[in-house]
Formats: C-alpha cells, sequence, structure tokens
C-alpha cells in the first residue's frame, strides 16, 4: 500500500509502485478528468500538478509521486472555478474537450508563477500539450484573459 | 443519400404527456423508422420519450434530445439553438440530452443515425425547425382556445403565450396539457430569419463547462461495477491471425484475468489498463501474417503512378474534348502529384465497453453511428438489436475514424467471453498502427492554354482505392465512387475541354474517411495545378482564378473577400509570401489565403491564414469560426508531418514522436470570415481543411520558386 495525496486528500493506493500515476488516478482512484493520449510524453493530456509543477502523469510513476502533493483537475478549482475555467467558459475554448484538462493544468502552472505571460512563455509552457482540434489560439487568448482578470482582483 | 426535401415532406408529427408531465414531441421521420416504436397516444405516453426531440418540463425548460454524436463540432449546441430559437425559448433554459441508437434520430441525410459528412446541421435544420415550430403552434392554439380568443392574436416569447389585446399571458408549462391532446400541424408556419433571436448569433457552448473542469465524460472515462479493463495485441500485419499462442507468462501477472484468442488479434482482460499493459509484454504470439505481409507503401506508389499511365479509369467528367483540343494549344503543361496515407490521430484513442449478457448488451462509446454498432453487436451476440443498449458518450475527436466499428468488435466479444463488462482501450501504439487510413492517392494532370493564355482544356486522372466500397462492402461498387474523385470532378473552373478520370486501386492498406475525404487531397491537387497554370500564363494566381469562375459569382465573392482581408496584392511583410486556394466539399464553400515564410534550410512557417467561408445560413458563427480554425489546424498538419509509411504489411509510424501534430508554438494567427446568407446551411466540420495545404505550398511557391507535388511538405526540397 502507497500513500497518495490528491486534491488535499489521502489515499492508500494498491497499485504496483511502478504503475504510472494517471492509471492509478484514473483506474484505482476514479479521477478520470486526467487523459491518457500517448504514454511517451508526447502530448500532455496527462498533465497534473506535482507539488504545484506540472508533470506528465503517464511517466511518473507511483513511487515517486508517493508523498508528494498531487493536483488534478477535478481539484483546480476552489469554491469558484478556476480563473482559468472561467477564461475557456468566456472564449469556448474546447472542441472535443479531450485535451482540455492537460491544457488547463500547465496553463494553470504558468499562472502560478504570478505574472502576465508574454506569447513566447505561453509558447513554452503549452507546445507540450497537443490539441488535435486545433483549439490553440483560443487557449492563448483564454491564458490572457485569466491573468488579465488575476490581476484586476478577481 | 436521400434528399432532403423529399425527407422533409414525408415527415410527420406526433404528439403526447410523457410520464413525468412533459411535453413530448416527436419528428417522425421514414426512412429505416420501426413503426412499432411509435406507440398510439392511448398507449402509456412514457413510451414515447426515446423517440422525441424536444422535451418541455412544468417550468419552462428545453431539453432538446440529440441523437447526433459530439465529437468537438458543437452539435449539442447547435441543434438546441435551432430548436429552441423556433420554440421561443430563452437559452438559459436550455439543455440537451443525448440519446443512443434510435431510428427516430436517423440523419435525415444519410437514412440511418450517423454523425459525419457535415450533415448534422444540414440535415437537421429543417426538420428540427419544424418539430419546434408546430410545438409552438399547438402551445399559442391551447392558449388561445383557453382564452377563447384568436391564435393570430397571440404571440409566443420567451417561454410564454401572450395575447397583447387582453394582457393575458402564460407559460408554456400551463399550456401543455391542453395542447397535448392537439394535433400538431405537419407544416406549420417557420420563424422569417429576420425574427431569430438565437440562429446566426453567437452562442455560449453548453458543453463548455464540464470540458473544463474533467467532468464531461468519455468513452474512455466509462466505470461500470466489476468492469475489467482490456488492450487488445493485433496482428501487426494488416489481416493477419494469430497462430500459436503462449500465454503461460501473461497469465501469471498480477492482475490478468484472461487471455482471450480473438479472430484477429488476442485479447488481454486485467484489472486495469496498467495489469493490461504488464500482460500484453509477457504475451508471446506467432503470427499468420497473410496475404499482406508484402504490402509497402512504396510499392503501393511505384504501382499507383504506374497505373496512371497504363490505364484509363472510368469516367467522372467529361466536357468538350480534351483530345481535339490538346494539340491545337499554345502551351501545355503535365505534372504528377501525390498524398500518402493519413492517421486520423483523434486525441482519444480508440475505445470501447461493453457488458454483453445472456438477457441484453449495453455499449458505451463515442461513435458516430450509433445505428451500425448497435446491429454489429447484435450480430456477435446473438442478441435481437432491441437488446443492444448503445450509450453514446462525448468523442475525444472523429473525424471519420469513429465511424469504424473495430474497436467496439473488440469489447463486445472480450465480454461475451468473460461474461463481465470490459472497458478495451487501445495504446496510442494501436491507434495509430491500427487506423483506417486516409488513403494515398496519385494524380495525374495535364493542361493547355490557347495563344491568349486562356485554359483550354484540363485532364485529370486519379488514382486511389474506393472507401465506399471498404465502408460498405455490400453496395454496389460499379462506377465511379464519389468520395474518390470528390473535389476534382466538380471544380467549378469555366474551361472549354475537361476530362475527369478515376483507376481505381485496391492496395491491402484498410482505409476510411479523414475529414473532408476525397476533398483533402483533391482540392490539393487541383488548387495547386491552377496555380501552375497561372503561373504559366503569367498572372497573378487571384485574378486568374476569378477569370475562370465569372460565372460563378458567389464562389468569385467568397475569394475575394479572403484575398481582400488578407491585404492581397499588397506587401506581406519581410520574407513573408501569400498563397490562395478555395474548395467547395459538404455543401459549403471555403477559401484561405495562407502567408508563409521559408527558412534558408527549407523550414516552412505558417504566419497567418484568413478563411472566408459561404455556408449558408449560419447557426452559432462562433462555432463555424471554432471549426474553421481546427479544419486548418487538421489539414496543416497534415501538410507539414502527415504521412503513414508501411513496410512489410506493418506501419512504421508509432506515436506522436513520429507521426506528429502541430503544436501551440506553430500555430498560425487565423482569422475567419463569414459570408451572410439565408439559404440552406451548408457543413462546417470539414470545409475548412481542403484549402489549406494548397494555400500553403501555393504561398510557398511564391516564397521559392519551388513547386510542392508531393505531401507532406519536405524541407530538405526547399533549403536554399
Ligand atoms: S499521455 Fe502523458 S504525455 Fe501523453
Ligand atoms: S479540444 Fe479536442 S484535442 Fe483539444
Amino acid at each position: 500500500m502507497a500513500k497518495l495525496t490528491v486534491n488535499n486528500k489521502e489515499y492508500e493506493v494498491s497499485s504496483d509502485p511502478s504503475t504510472p500515476l494517471l492509471w492509478v488516478l484514473r483506474d484505482e482512484l476514479g479521477l478520470t478528468g486526467t487523459k491518457y493520449g500517448c504514454g511517451i510524453a508526447q502530448c500532455g493530456s496527462c498533465t497534473v500538478h506535482m507539488d504545484g509543477k506540472p508533470v506528465r502523469s503517464c511517466i511518473t510513476f507511483l513511487r515517486s509521486a508517493s508523498g508528494k502533493k498531487i493536483t488534478t483537475i477535478e481539484g483546480l478549482a476552489g469554491d469558484q472555478p478556476h480563473p482559468l475555467q472561467k477564461a475557456w467558459v468566456e472564449k469556448d475554448v474546447p472542441q472535443c474537450g479531450y485535451c482540455q484538462s492537460g491544457q488547463i493544468m500547465a496553463a494553470a502552472a504558468l499562472l502560478e508563477k504570478g505574472k502576465k505571460p508574454s506569447d513566447a512563455e505561453i509558447d513554452s509552457a503549452m507546445s507540450g500539450i497537443v490539441c488535435r482540434c486545433g483549439t490553440y489560439n483560443r487557449i492563448r487568448e483564454a491564458i490572457k484573459l485569466a491573468a488579465m482578470g488575476g490581476e484586476g482582483g478577481e | 443519400m436521400t434528399d432532403q426535401n423529399k425527407v422533409d415532406r414525408r415527415s410527420f408529427l406526433r404528439t403526447g404527456i410523457a410520464a413525468g408531465g412533459t411535453l413530448v414531441i416527436g419528428l417522425h421521420l421514414p426512412i429505416g423508422v420501426n413503426a412499432k416504436g411509435w406507440p398510439d397516444e392511448a398507449e402509456p405516453a412514457d413510451t414515447l420519450e426515446p423517440n422525441a426531440f424536444i422535451r418541455i418540463s412544468k417550468d419552462g425548460k428545453l431539453t432538446v434530445r440529440i441523437g447526433q454524436a459530439e465529437m468537438g463540432q458543437g452539435v449539442l449546441t447547435s441543434l438546441a439553438m435551432i430548436v429552441a430559437d423556433e420554440l421561443e425559448i430563452d437559452w438559459p433554459n436550455v439543455s440537451y440530452e443525448t440519446v443512443g441508437a434510435d431510428p427516430a434520430f436517423n440523419n435525415p441525410l444519410f437514412g440511418f443515425q450517423g454523425t459525419g459528412g457535415s450533415t448534422s446541421v444540414r440535415g437537421f435544420y429543417t426538420p428540427l425547425r419544424k418539430a419546434a415550430a408546430s410545438t409552438r403552434e399547438i402551445l399559442v392554439a391551447a392558449a388561445a382556445a383557453e382564452w377563447g380568443v384568436d391564435a393570430g392574436g397571440c404571440k409566443a416569447a420567451s417561454g410564454k403565450v401572450t395575447h397583447s389585446a387582453s394582457g393575458r399571458s402564460a407559460g408554456y408549462g400551463e399550456l401543455f396539457e391542453a395542447a397535448a391532446k392537439l394535433t400538431p400541424p405537419a407544416e406549420p408556419k417557420l420563424k422569417d430569419p429576420k425574427d431569430f433571436k438565437l440562429i446566426g448569433k453567437a452562442a455560449k457552448r453548453l458543453d463548455t463547462p464540464m470540458k473544463s473542469d474533467g467532468t464531461a465524460e468519455f468513452g474512455i472515462d466509462v466505470r461500470l461495477p466489476g468492469m475489467l479493463v482490456a488492450q487488445v495485441l493485433r496482428c501487426p500485419v494488416f489481416g493477419g491471425k494469430p497462430g500459436k499462442i503462449d500465454d503461460g507468462a501473461a497469465k501469471a501477472v498480477a492482475g490478468v484475468h484472461a487471455i482471450v484468442p480473438l479472430d484477429y488479434g488476442v485479447g488481454i482482460v486485467a484489472d486495469s489498463f496498467w495489469a493490461a499493459r504488464r500482460g500484453r509484454q509477457a504475451l508471446k504470439v506467432e503470427w499468420d501474417e497473410g496475404a499482406n505481409a508484402g504490402v509497402s507503401t512504396e510499392a503501393i506508389y511505384k504501382e499507383f503512378s504506374e497505373a496512371a499511365a497504363r490505364e484509363t479509369g472510368k469516367e467522372a467528367r467529361k466536357e468538350g474534348d480534351v483530345a481535339a483540343a490538346k494539340p491545337t494549344a499554345a502551351k501545355s503543361l503535365e505534372a504528377d502529384y501525390f498524398t500518402p496515407y493519413l492517421a486520423h490521430a483523434t486525441m482519444e484513442p480508440m475505445n470501447c465497453t461493453a457488458d454483453v449478457r445472456a438477457d441484453g448488451c449495453d455499449i458505451y462509446v463515442g461513435t458516430q453511428f450509433q445505428g451500425f454498432t448497435q446491429m454489429a453487436a447484435a450480430g456477435m451476440t446473438g442478441l435481437a438489436p432491441d437488446k443492444v443498449k448503445v450509450h453514446n458518450k462525448m468523442l475525444g475527436g472523429g473525424f471519420g475514424r469513429r465511424a469504424a466499428l473495430d474497436f467496439v468488435t473488440d469489447a463486445v466479444m472480450l465480454s461475451k467471453a468473460v461474461k463481465k463488462p470490459v472497458k478495451v482501450i487501445w495504446t496510442r501504439e494501436d491507434d495509430t498502427q491500427h487506423d483506417l487510413y486516409r488513403p494515398a492517392t496519385f494524380h495525374k494532370l495535364s493542361a493547355g492554354l490557347d495563344a491568349a493564355g486562356k485554359p483550354l482544356y484540363w485532364q485529370h486522372k486519379l488514382v486511389n482505392p474506393s472507401i465506399m466500397a471498404s465502408f460498405f462492402p455490400d453496395a454496389p461498387s460499379e462506377g465511379v465512387d464519389d468520395s474518390s474523385v470528390e473535389g476534382a470532378a466538380n471544380i467549378a473552373y469555366e474551361i472549354p475541354n475537361i476530362s475527369v478520370d478515376w483507376v481505381r486501386k485496391e492496395a491491402g492498406v484498410p482505409i476510411g474517411f479523414w475529414r473532408s475525404v476525397g476533398n483533402s487531397h483533391t482540392a490539393f491537387v487541383v488548387e495547386s495545378f491552377l496555380d501552375e497554370l497561372a503561373h504559366e500564363a503569367g498572372r497573378d494566381p487571384l485574378e486568374f482564378r476569378l477569370s475562370l469562375l465569372e460565372k460563378d459569382k458567389k464562389k468569385a465573392a467568397i475569394l475575394r473577400l479572403a484575398a481582400e482581408k488578407a491585404g492581397w496584392g499588397k506587401p506581406a511583410g519581410e520574407g513573408i509570401f501569400r498563397g490562395i486556394a478555395i474548395c467547395e466539399s459538404f455543401a459549403s464553400t471555403v477559401a484561405e489565403v495562407a502567408e508563409v515564410s521559408v527558412s534558408k534550410s527549407g523550414a516552412v512557417k505558417v504566419h497567418r491564414v484568413v478563411c472566408a467561408v459561404d455556408c449558408g445560413q449560419v447557426v452559432n458563427p462562433d462555432t463555424v469560426a471554432a471549426q474553421m480554425e481546427g479544419g486548418i489546424v487538421y489539414g496543416l498538419t497534415a501538410v507539414l508531418y502527415g504521412q503513414i509509411d508501411v513496410e512489410g504489411g506493418k506501419v512504421r509510424q508509432t506515436n506522436f514522436n513520429n507521426y506528429k501534430m502541430l503544436r501551440m508554438n506553430e500555430m498560425p494567427k487565423v482569422e475567419v470570415h463569414i459570408v451572410p446568407s439565408n439559404e440552406a446551411p451548408g457543413g462546417v466540420g470539414e470545409p475548412g481543411t481542403p484549402p489549406i495545404a494548397a494555400a500553403v505550398t501555393n504561398a510557398v511557391f511564391a516564397a521559392t520558386g519551388k513547386r510542392i507535388r508531393r505531401l507532406p511538405i519536405n524541407p530538405s526540397d526547399l533549403a536554399s
């Protein structure tokens, strides 16, 4: 049994320590918001936060996630939706929606740095997350909108 | 395909009160409808619900029941908007409900339940408006009767009927018991487009919140009590079969429940995806590779180009006399074009969950074809189709891939074998290597100009397989498969002598519908070769196109709009060049201008794409824009990277590391301009894709003088 802290909740999980965090979240804990896209760190659909930093849960093994603070899309919002989630709705970003958990988690980590990201910073934080539906321009706009909202004291 | 108007004329409406106190109106489409599914008014009303589109609750809220699959194209929102507008219910009071396999929801343009070919709004626009208008009319009639006033003096708006002369007003919820006793008119009066409140105005998508907080349920997210998770190891060679299976080590893996031999592979059924993967790694299978073991793309390409020289093919279009015109041309041009196999690469890999029991079967899946899914599962289980319930989930991308049934077959066969619910998940590698690919195509073209520089003849021979024949093996395969020549046979350019011929070549690689189907390659070829011709004539590519569209004012206007918004004829910026292309597909026309630069090493960067679209009456303009953006990215990815190679009957590409996707840092600015129109709606899911390839490669030609005749672009060909 390994200990795992996900969205501020403690779990005892029985998956083998060599299991990728992605499949512990999805298959054992039922947190299916985090998605499988490639399994080899190429698409970012599986992005979650580990101690506040974005990681690809498909190549992060349970043994290294144990004892860390994991946040998934299900735990991103507080009482209110996260500013990014509001911006996502405002810009109607998603098409099929499958990549969007990963997009939002990567963007949330970027905005954690507490500044208005430049286009270049958005490119470098977000280019690892593939959107087959091609929602990139709206993602960019929504990130900027959320960043402005943050500054406006939202 | 069925003529839409014919369907409309023959459709009729039934109504009644359903259990739970909701007014249910169903539009009964005649094709393939099982009349038994339609109870008489006297029968218990709750049986009406599965066949109904519209449900209004006591509190005046509208639920639109939708049988089309949501795969990102915004269909849940668009169809709900159509109903809500005609029914005069405010958007905040509108929601949707998805339905499984049900012939009452057959796509009027297909005659079966299916989502594809950019048909959802096209097919359902008028039927849904009629269903909604008819509901509105009986609500108004009920109010008028109740108040003893003339219905003509009553008006429906915001979920209420109001009689202005007497100042009386009643919510729909108060009226529907009386309304349900009335027979809805078969030909209600539809709203004048100038009175639309929702149609044509951007509405927020209904599915965005759930797609922003992880709660949207895709097929891959389904979890059932007692469910097992499986993978299928398929023969790496198309069409091969398992021979000797050594499953001792696989069965010993913790969490593995069963190893199930299938006709085309071996299923590994386990507690979890990861246990299934470890079981799969331990499994040893000797394959009977079968007839396709020698298939290679290299040989296919060679065969295609030889066939183009050798065979005449079937006539897809003939105007004038190309053979007679040829010797009289002042200038002639010949070129061969080529496009490769492409995978769909939906973001959500293929998956399906099946629960096969003795008394019935439930299928949980994201599918474009619910009805075929139901029939296939019935066939495999021996159950009656009505014992198979399809639960359609969100599709993490479709693009034509989820019209197939291979993933459904996996889940049904495995659940049947282990007698438990089984979710089968394809790995990304499975998905890339066992797709139904956009076929490779070869094109032989020649064209001539007269002494004045006007095109005299156009000759286009296409070599490719028939997707229709592979998808619908029982359909007659005589004649020309339209999906093989669309975009080439129907070119709008006014050229006196035109011949388009199709040489059908099957090649041993599984094929399928890929966003925009035939247009995905023909638009590239036609619009590139036309550019070659313009260059040969010494004319501007835009002006040359316009000169050949004098009778087609609509296309000319779309081209002009794209060109004007892009600043055609004005400098594009240091080192940046423009290309233009246009394509009509799925009843819409799209022109795109790409602004491109090419580096010394030959790297192509697309800076900006300006898109003009005429898709008739727009339902949700923001969705049209989104679909154009997405269609452009889909096509651009293919231009820059898309290529599936086969060697020894096996696909060489495996995952996103070698089947590359366009990413954020490569994303051009995209501007979408919509031509205002009240004509019948056209498609929007696919038409954005076809023009982008030629818009980009024509810009590359403008930048480098090098003509791209083979996709994807190979930067080393462009290095200076
Ligand atoms: S699933 Fe982890 S990066 Fe693709
Ligand atoms: S919205 Fe479909 S993959 Fe991004």
